[in-house]
């Protein structure tokens, strides 16, 4: 089937099967590799993107069901040289080790903190609890997220 | 989220570097958060093909057929390999790491579900898949070996009838400590009206480390120059090229294994599974790179499974608490093929070290390795050989002691521990703990815990409890542990035959800039990162200007790798010590710089200077560049500053740490919600305190899990019950508390830095503090002991007197 997908911005066309995973289609199509491939079953997150501005697991979306959609990754976070805040916190923050779990959480907590710019460490406890992270034991992730909020409302605030 | 213009977070910040030890931000860090870091299934080479195996469905049964012509038939299928072809080859068995054999791919029989019995190469991963659908395999079923208890019984069915005269399933007897002294001390504690031995049976169960990222590999067989290289998602890059020399006979020099980076390891990635042997198998078959993923179930169902341990704990004890003697037999489950990853002579690791951080009068453990159809058992996870399970051993023992004396457990511990005027000290079962103070530690711990006040609550929920209230149940639990890492000492420590010493080299460019490159192989642990600073505090540098090179065995020294907390301890002692070798050459240059004698230089923060004139000296760089022009030196001197070394450590260390867990149990559900973690760590030294606590944090989320979640049971046909994460759970952000650490430092007396090793510190130490914690919770119900995972229906079995057992499904 043929499907058109804006990834990060650009519409890319391409020729896929039916059964092609999205997140095969990133990593092997586009050969945009941030996004990780972890479990098979929704449970870990590694996978994480966003469809249209919503987090999904793409290794639990056909690839033809992002046609017409625009799909964001890891890859589009940053702007240029410059970091967005959620990557730089977890930067500061030591929210990341092996960094396998990272693009998916940076893609969640991007989301999150675009509807909710102040969470609280138990609503980021919430928002990440579909996604699992083997080195960090959460805590510094947690920390990542508060630090990228505190510093968005400093930006947003200063002249 | 734009426009953001602060020059303070900037990540190669120079003003946030420190000369050497500090926290700084991770150099590794810029290519993670930008999706660039680049893992093994990144990898994609001209013309590569893709691999994949198809597994048994049951657990043991005779192979009859293995029909692959309508595989081979699939319009994108390029190869289709079995044990057969293999056998051709003389690669249908492979050594474990433990002088057994693992098939490679099934001949005669299949002994776990899930075994390796056929590895097809296609265009692509979705073709490769869907031949394995086209291959008809017959299977005659046997009686599969399921419960280990069972494993030894007569008449059970042999499951590794490939090894010639076998008639049961016994592996190994093991023992440590004396027996003889030992059992005086029981008998004399049975005897005595003021003594009595209390006992336990204590399993630790079979759990997986489920690193995030699964186990591959990409071999690229070059026809015309015979050189192999691998890129595979190894902790070992080295000891990995040695096998394959030695397995395959592929000669050493014409093999490069890269481990590009580790999406985690956690012992995962330290042996050699089929997938890799097939996949190369599959280059030199088709001319072309093989690239083998494993799915999730494949990593859970088929790799490197650990623990497994069922122990029998004894103690001998005075009624006033002082702990006299500890008796342990262990019936060790090693799966179907023996394949743990322990220094040779240690059959079952590091266990030796189960008499924890007591002072006692004697000590003794049996082991008891069995064969199961199971996969191979006890291989590795955060487990620092073993030790992971001898602490849970001695600390649920100590409780179930504190529990039989109605005595309080920190002060049962308190009474026990180890004193620092006993450093260096040789337990009874032979090991010399190098340094600790554990009582300060402890004491630390129940600070910051506010111990007291956490016993009055509780006291006052029981008593509200007693007066009829609902309110949940609260348990307090602790644990000390002792941990013993860095292997190891090459006179006593090999795997396989190599020695566990780890090599650094040190390059010095002409302007000063520096190359490090270590043998050990990072999974997260940072280690592009640390072992910069510990090379830049000793030459005065900034760690900026040291890049780390590691995993490729093409460009890096001889070592065997990450796993047991050992890198710090070993290829951070050789990094220290290359380090001092480039100061020491820089010293013959600077002298003939400066025109004095190198005993007239004192080294003086990053310069050589001329003793008592500090206006005579000359820094690294300037040293640097002066090592490779044409300046005169000393007859016997050569040029540049570059150093290598081997370090072979002189004994293991031995960090240590308290942990205390508070839980609040629902005893209606049996649920349990973690409240408060406390952890005191004593590592020695930290090089990068915010990595050190990365790595505690890491750890603790481990103990939550196998306490409470992880442990992977079979039902007695031998199905995996643990075979995806919807069943084998692993711990989110919701069962994690916020980690509340504190820290004591007692350097490591023989390591050059100091440092102890902290990686797998928590891991080890947090299960028995989870599970005391519940344990104490479920005391209204005179609830002893239960076996993790402590599930809801676990804890609430056990509070009403019917403790689960949880390595098997018995329905």
């Amino acid at each position: 089937m043929q499907i058109t997908v804006t990834v990060n911005g650009a519409p890319t066309t391409r020729d896929v099967e039916p059964r092609l995973l999205l997140t095969h289609f990133l990593r092997d199509e586009l050969r945009l590799t941030g996004t990780h491939w972890g479990c098979d079953t929704t449970n870990c997150g590694a996978c994480v993107v966003r469809l249209d501005g919503v987090p999904v697991k793409s290794c639990t979306v056909l690839a033809v069901m992002a046609d017409g959609a625009a799909v964001d990754t890891v890859e589009g976070l940053a702007h240029g040289a410059e970091l967005d805040p959620v990557q730089e916190g977890f930067v500061t923050c030591h929210g990341l080790q092996c960094g396998f779990c990272t693009p998916g959480m940076l893609m969640t907590t991007r989301a999150l903190l675009d509807r909710e710019p102040d969470p609280s460490p138990a609503t980021i406890r919430e928002a990440i609890s579909g996604q699992i992270c083997r080195c960090t034991g959460y805590e510094n992730i947690v920390r990542s997220v508060r630090w990228a909020a505190e510093k968005q409302h400093t930006a947003e605030v200063a002249p | 989220m734009t426009g953001v213009q602060d020059p303070s977070v900037q990540i190669h910040a120079a003003a946030e570097t420190p000369r050497g030890y500090g926290s700084m931000k991770r150099k590794e860090d810029a290519r993670f958060v930008r999706g660039r870091g680049q893992y093994v299934d990144d990898v994609v080479l001209p013309g590569m093909l893709h691999g994949a195996v198809l597994r048994s469905p049951v657990a043991h049964a005779r192979l009859t057929a293995v029909d692959t012509s309508a595989a081979e038939a699939h319009p994108k299928v390029h190869a289709v390999i079995t044990g057969e072809t293999l056998a051709g080859l003389g690669l249908a068995w492979m050594p474990t790491l433990s002088q057994d054999t693992q098939a490679v791919l099934a001949t005669d029989k299949v002994r776990f579900q899930g075994q390796e019995i056929a590895f097809v190469v296609a265009d692509d991963k979705y073709a490769a898949r869907d031949a394995l659908d086209l291959i008809d395999v017959q299977y005659e079923p046997i009686d599969p070996v399921i419960d280990a208890r069972r494993a030894l019984d007569p008449g059970t069915p042999v499951v590794r009838d490939d090894q010639e005269g076998r008639t049961d399933n016994h592996i190994f007897d093991w023992s440590s400590g004396d027996a003889t002294r030992t059992d005086a001390v029981f008998a004399e504690a049975e005897a005595a009206d003021d003594q009595l031995v209390v006992a336990a049976d204590v399993l630790y169960p079979r759990v997986h480390p489920a690193p995030l990222e699964t186990c591959g590999a990409i071999a690229d067989m070059d026809p015309v120059t015979g050189k192999l290289t691998l890129w595979t998602t190894t902790q070992a890059p080295h000891a990995h090229r040695t096998l394959y020399a030695i397995v395959a006979g592929l000669p050493e020099h014409k093999i490069r294994v890269v481990s590009p980076d580790i999406g985690g390891g956690f012992g995962n990635k330290v042996g050699i599974y089929p997938g890799y042997v097939c996949a190369i198998v599959g280059s030199i078959v088709t001319g072309r790179p093989v690239k083998w993923m494993e799915d999730r179930s494949e990593n859970l169902m088929s790799t490197s499974f650990a623990r497994d341990y069922h122990m029998r704990g004894e103690v001998a004890v005075t009624r006033d608490g002082r702990l006299r003697a500890v008796r342990v037999h262990v019936l060790a489950d090693h799966g179907a093929f023996n394949a743990t990853a322990q220094p040779t002579k240690f059959p079952a690791g590091f266990f030796g070290v189960f008499t924890g951080s007591y002072d006692l009068e004697a000590a003794h453990c049996t082991v008891t390795g069995v064969y199961t159809n199971k996969a191979s058992g006890g291989v590795a996870y955060a487990c620092s050989f073993r030790i992971t399970e001898a602490v849970y051993l001695i600390e649920r023992m100590v409780d179930v002691v504190a529990h039989d004396l109605g005595m309080d457990p920190a002060e049962l511990r308190k009474r026990n521990l180890l004193r620092p005027d006993q450093f260096p000290y040789r337990s009874p079962t032979g090991w010399e703990y190098d340094s600790g103070d554990y009582l300060h530690t402890l004491e630390v711990a129940l600070e910051k815990a506010g111990y007291p006040e956490l016993r009055a609550e509780q006291a006052d929920r029981r008593r509200r409890r007693e007066a009829g209230e609902r309110v949940d149940l609260m348990g307090i639990g602790l644990s000390f542990f002792t941990e013993a890492v860095g292997a190891g000492p090459r006179r006593t420590m090999d795997i396989l035959g190599l020695g566990m010493a780890d090599g650094a080299e040190l390059r010095v460019h002409p302007t000063g800039k520096a190359v490090l490159r270590i043998s050990v192989q990072s999974q997260g642990q940072g280690h592009e990162t640390t072992f910069a600073q510990i090379a830049a505090a000793e030459l005065g540098m900034s760690p900026d200007d040291i890049e780390v090179v590691h995993g490729d065995t093409d460009q890096t020294p001889f070592g065997l790798g990450t796993y047991g907390s050992r890198s710090t301890p070993v290829s951070g002692a050789a990094t220290a010590i290359v380090a001092r070798k480039v100061r020491e050459r820089a010293r013959i240059v600077a002298s003939a710089m400066l025109e004095v004698s190198p005993d007239d230089l004192e080294w003086n923060d990053g310069r050589w200077q001329v003793v008592g004139d500090p206006e005579a000296s000359r820094s690294l760089a300037e040293i640097a560049m002066a090592a490779h022009s044409n300046l005169e030196l000393p007859d016997g001197v050569e040029g540049h500053l570059d150093a290598t070394c081997v370090y072979n450590p002189p004994n293991l260390t031995y960090p240590c740490g308290a942990y205390v867990c508070v839980v609040d149990v629902d005893p209606g559900t049996g649920a349990v919600h973690i409240r408060r973690f406390v952890a005191v760590d004593d590592c020695g030294v930290r090089i990068n305190p915010m990595i050190v606590e990365g790595q505690i944090h890491g750890g603790l989320a481990d103990g939550v899990g196998m306490a409470l979640m992880q442990g992977i049971a079979f039902d007695l046909d031998g199905n995996c019950l643990g075979g995806s994460m919807m069943d084998y759970l692993l711990p989110t952000a919701l069962e994690c508390p916020s980690w509340e650490l504190g820290e004591t430092v007692t350097p490591s007396p023989h390591h050059p830095i100091g440092a102890k090793g902290v990686g797998e510190s928590a891991t080890v130490g947090s299960p028995p503090a989870v599970v005391n914690a519940v344990i104490d919770a479920l005391a209204p119900f005179g609830v002893r002991h239960a076996d993790m995972p402590l599930t809801p229906a676990a804890v609430w079995s056990a509070s009403r007197g019917r403790p689960l057992r949880t390595d098997l499904a018995i329905t």
